[in-house]
């Protein structure tokens, strides 16, 4: 018997096993297989009009003048808007949170009005009967105007001597104090303290389908359809309601195929607010995507640090203290309705985290500057706080002369020290970093590696072996956002429908983009309700439709839409036998549902077929009890409570060569062990770690946006900017531990950050290992042929 | 329309013809004119090989050629050699090992992919990870492209 089929009730634990646990290839991946998905601009709408942009070409500059007459005389044009005209329709925004104390930012409006405050901001739109004629017709904009000076240093920023919004007074946005006392003495009775500052590029998210979204606007019923690639439709109804003044009930967000988002499609976009305006004013459908050249200068960039980090520890090994002074920079404006602080304050929150040391002090400046938003994306600060944590452990470990692994073992939180709480008051419910560490170096070959390693060096080749421990927020309470005002759901619904054809159909609040969501959401759904997954058919992405919740980020999927999925499969399961009692008129307590059938709970013997049951409970309610109701839909919902956070915790590796000639790193094989609790779908979740460890190395080795001084993006087109590809990359080898988490019956944690938090200080380290033995050293991602070469005194 | 080009080429074996504007790409072409939405639109310049489709024969960017330059020409899209069953191995191994998340650089990676099963080589990994060097996928980090092909390669010898 395959495992799929074993008895759904396994002996001695809280899960109807099913399909949870098991590798099932995605159902709803066939239709992408055969180009057969529906992204956003594969829909075509009858009066469908197209609208484009111009586009700001100074960092900072006074719009002095505006003349549309030309482009309006272009063909197709239907209309050509400045950003007073759009505001008569779209209220501006401040992004900033009750619980990130001082935050300040300035009102931003969906087209920018009087001043552009950063290169690629939008100050007018064209409306046109295609997109090539919209973008003919923003050619023949005739703009004047008036250069500002521009602030692109994040220092400079800091220093204040020029303030982009003079009324916000400086040009901080957000700043963070951390202490717990103790560290100046920490410090003071330490052996050895090791310091570096290390340094972290702008990058971005490069979502291979560009921003998207699509707004039909029905004057007659003053609604709103916003067909639209976004993780969180629920909060976009919020929002396209509260900023175009529409009722919230006459909104609906529909989000079909989404080509990546990875952060990069949470949150709200000028140019989309004023794509779903402009459907309201023309009483038309307005379709805007955003093409590569402007997803550079548009979509949210990240990461841009700039942070010293100090360690005291004993002679021992012994970590004391940890200290720790970050600046990052976001653009000109925080980012709605998430804000651009959260990056910082995770900073903050989690560096030094997967250790024992008690004392920890911490300052952190988020700045304004004249360069395109920052905001989150995928691993929010992560790769940041681990890449700051591991590579001054790296370091403290080099100038003691201890093991990197052994240093780690010395220090790591002890496996039965939970619940535990960190310095900077983040609580963990249960971690396993001792275990991973054994895992991982096990996995490796750790000893054979490091053999080889010097064998290799006699022969004058650089190897480097790097290990990263890392942690990573995942299923967050409201303590991320809703205690700071946000309306951004916590929570998650799922509805699970029995059809009278004995199909399941879920509906759930949780969003797909290319994750799996509705595979593992269907694998739940089967396994608790009793039928073959082929049975279970699965729908995200209508506001109109599923229950209301939060969408997709934060690794918050599987973990809180997962457990919706449970509960309302478990209650739907328990009406189901419901209606089977009163059919067969048996004892409930002898039935249970196995493979799309009602069985003797005991013999296993089939009583009745699940579609024989719809039929009866749809159909021929007529032969049941008079008193007797059969409920075969069911909604639950779910919201994490107990813990802010539900953290996961990991370890990753790196082996690579560097060519001391050419200052090329050659990566050789990574390893990641991880544990985010009960698993799911294992090959899901691999193809998730596995593509977040690339993301990281991108950021790692190539990926930079790049700012000349007087704020221009350098390189904002895919042949300038690096991605990783496949010719580049290497093999990723995955493995888990599984400690459930206890808040929930599924016990998942989440697991979408993992790879891109870890991977960066893996492979930093691993290349500074390697440079080790030529006295080089790199602190600044990404770790470019010409650093490395600049670090050996060679450029 | 301006300059409009008449144009005739066979796609997935369908004879179509045209009046073209001469600077409108093949992808565009495609995907506007004709509803074939599988070739998907990712860089426009050349990059990353999601409007990846055949044309007589070889693989070509949909964004880097004009449509009038098909004039006479036989294209392949996704739909086509879907349709055919000329993809079902590769497309069952993308499958089963979940060499997609998103999808959306998954039609012209399979195109890409099936240049190599035409010319019936057998490769290494680092073989195909080369030829696949033009697609870029943000999603998978590539290593379950790469074992899905490396089967259906190795499953033809």
């Amino acid at each position: 018997m395959a495992k799929a089929e074993l008895p759904l009730h396994a002996p001695g634990t809280q899960l109807d096993k099913g399909y949870i646990g098991q590798s099932v290839p995605r159902p709803n991946a066939q239709r992408l297989l055969q180009g057969r998905g529906t992204f956003l601009d594969d829909l075509r709408f009858p009066r469908l009009a197209h609208v484009a942009f111009l586009r700001s070409p100074y960092a900072h500059a006074k719009i002095k003048t505006l003349d549309f007459k030309a482009a309006l005389a272009s063909p197709g044009v239907i209309g050509a808007f400045d950003g007073r005209a759009v505001a008569e329709y779209c209220t501006p925004w401040i992004a900033v949170l009750a619980h990130l104390k001082g935050i300040k930012s300035p009102p931003q409006h969906a087209i920018a009005i009087e001043r552009a405050c950063w290169q690629g901001e939008a100050v007018a739109a064209v409306v046109a009967e295609s997109r090539s004629q919209a973008e003919d017709a923003v050619a023949l904009i005739e703009a004047q105007w008036e250069e500002l000076p521009v602030v692109v240093d994040m220092d400079e920023a800091l220093a204040g001597n020029t303030v982009i919004h003079p009324e916000l007074g400086d040009n901080i946005c957000f700043k963070r104090e951390l202490d717990t006392g103790g560290v100046e003495e920490a410090f003071a009775r330490a052996h050895v303290v090791v310091e570096d500052t290390f340094h972290f590029g702008r990058h971005t998210g490069v979502c291979l389908e560009g921003r998207a979204i699509l707004a039909d606007y029905n004057a007659a019923e003053h609604s709103l359809t916003v067909y639209h690639a976004t993780q969180a439709p629920h909060m976009m109804q919020d929002i396209f309601s509260r900023h175009l003044n529409i009722p919230e009930a006459n909104v609906r967000v529909i989000t079909r195929d989404v080509g990546g988002s990875f952060g990069i499609k949470v949150h709200v976009y000028a140019d989309e607010m004023a794509t779903a305006a402009l459907s309201v004013m023309l009483r038309r459908p307005v379709k805007f995507v955003a093409d590569r050249l402007e997803s550079f200068l548009s979509d949210i960039h990240a990461r841009e640090h700039k942070a010293r980090v100090r360690l005291a520890c004993t002679r021992s090994g012994e970590i004391l203290a940890f200290e720790l002074d970050d600046l990052t920079a976001i653009g000109p404006y925080s980012v709605y309705p998430r804000t651009s602080g959260i990056e910082g304050n995770q900073v903050v929150n989690l560096t030094g985290a997967p250790y024992r040391h008690q004392k920890y002090r911490a300052k952190m400046h988020v700045v304004f500057t004249n360069k395109n938003v920052t905001c989150q994306y995928r691993a929010v600060g992560h790769p940041i706080a681990v890449a700051l944590t591991e590579g001054i452990v790296d370091l403290a470990a080099q100038k003691l002369g201890i093991d990197a692994a052994e240093f780690r073992r010395k220090n790591l939180i002890p496996d039965d020290a939970y619940p535990y709480t960190f310095p900077s008051g983040i609580k963990f419910e249960k971690l396993s970093h001792q275990k991973c560490l054994e895992k991982l170096l096990q996995l490796m070959n750790y000893g054979d590696l490091r053999q080889q390693q010097e064998t290799l060096r006699a022969s004058g080749v650089y190897r480097g072996i790097g290990l990263a421990a890392m942690i990573e927020v995942t299923n967050p309470s409201p303590a991320f956002y809703g205690v700071g005002g946000a309306r951004i759901s916590a929570q998650d619904g799922a509805t699970l429908r029995l059809e009278p054809t004995g199909m399941v159909t879920v509906m759930c609040s949780v969003t797909e983009q290319g994750q799996g969501t509705e595979a593992v959401f269907a694998q739940v759904a089967a396994s608790a309700v009793g039928v073959t997954l082929d049975k279970v058919r699965v729908i995200t992405g209508d506001t109109a439709v599923t229950p209301y919740g939060g969408g997709t980020w934060a690794s918050r999927g599987a973990g809180i839409g997962g457990e919706a999925v449970l509960l309302a499969g478990r209650s739907l399961r328990s009406n189901i036998l419901d209606v089977a009692s009163q059919i067969l008129k048996t004892d409930k307590a002898t039935l249970d549902i196995l493979n799309n059938e009602v069985v003797n709970r005991l013999t296993l013997e089939t009583k009745l077929p699940l579609a024989e049951l719809g039929r009866v409970a749809y159909f021929r309610p007529d032969t049941l009890p008079t008193d007797f109701q059969s409920e075969l839909s069911v909604t639950r919902h779910y919201t994490p409570r107990q813990y802010g956070f539900t953290f996961t915790n990991g370890m990753q590796a790196s082996s690579l060569e560097v060519d001391p000639d050419t200052g090329f790193v050659r990566l050789l094989k990574h390893w990641c062990v991880e544990d985010a609790g009960t698993l799911i779908n294992p090959m899901l979740v691999d193809e998730q770690i596995r593509g977040g460890v690339v993301q990281g190395i991108g950021a790692a080795l190539y990926e930079e946006c790049l700012y000349g001084p007087d704020g221009q993006l350098l390189n904002g087109n895919l042949a300038d900017y690096l991605v990783p590809m496949s010719g580049e990359m290497c093999d990723i080898v995955c493995a888990h531990l599984e400690t459930p988490t206890r808040q929930s019956q599924l016990g998942a944690k989440g697991v979408g950050e993992a790879g891109t938090a870890g991977a960066p200080a893996a492979v930093m380290n691993a290349i500074n290992d390697a440079l080790a033995p030529l006295g080089a050293r790199v602190s600044a991602m990404p770790f470019t042929p010409e650093r490395i070469l600049k670090a050996l005194g060679k450029a | 329309m301006e300059h409009a080009v008449e144009t005739t080429l066979t796609v997935n074996g369908t004879r179509v013809s045209r009046r073209i504007a001469p600077r409108q790409h093949l992808v565009d072409f495609l995907r506007d004119e004709l509803g074939l939405t599988g070739s998907h639109i990712g860089c426009e310049h050349g990059v990353c090989g999601a409007c990846t489709v055949r044309v007589n024969g070889e693989i070509v960017r949909g964004c880097l050629m004009l449509a009038v330059q098909a004039n006479g020409c036989r294209v392949d899209t996704i739909e086509g050699l879907s349709d055919s069953g000329e993809l079902k191995a590769l497309q069952k191994a993308f499958h089963e090992k979940n060499a997609l998340q998103c999808g959306f650089c998954t039609p012209g990676m399979l195109m890409a992919a099936q240049d190599l099963v035409v010319q019936k080589k057998k490769c290494s990994r680092e073989e195909i990870r080369s030829h696949i060097s033009g697609n870029y996928c943000r999603c998978t980090g590539y290593q379950a492209i790469v074992d899905a092909i490396e089967q259906v390669l190795n499953g033809q010898s």
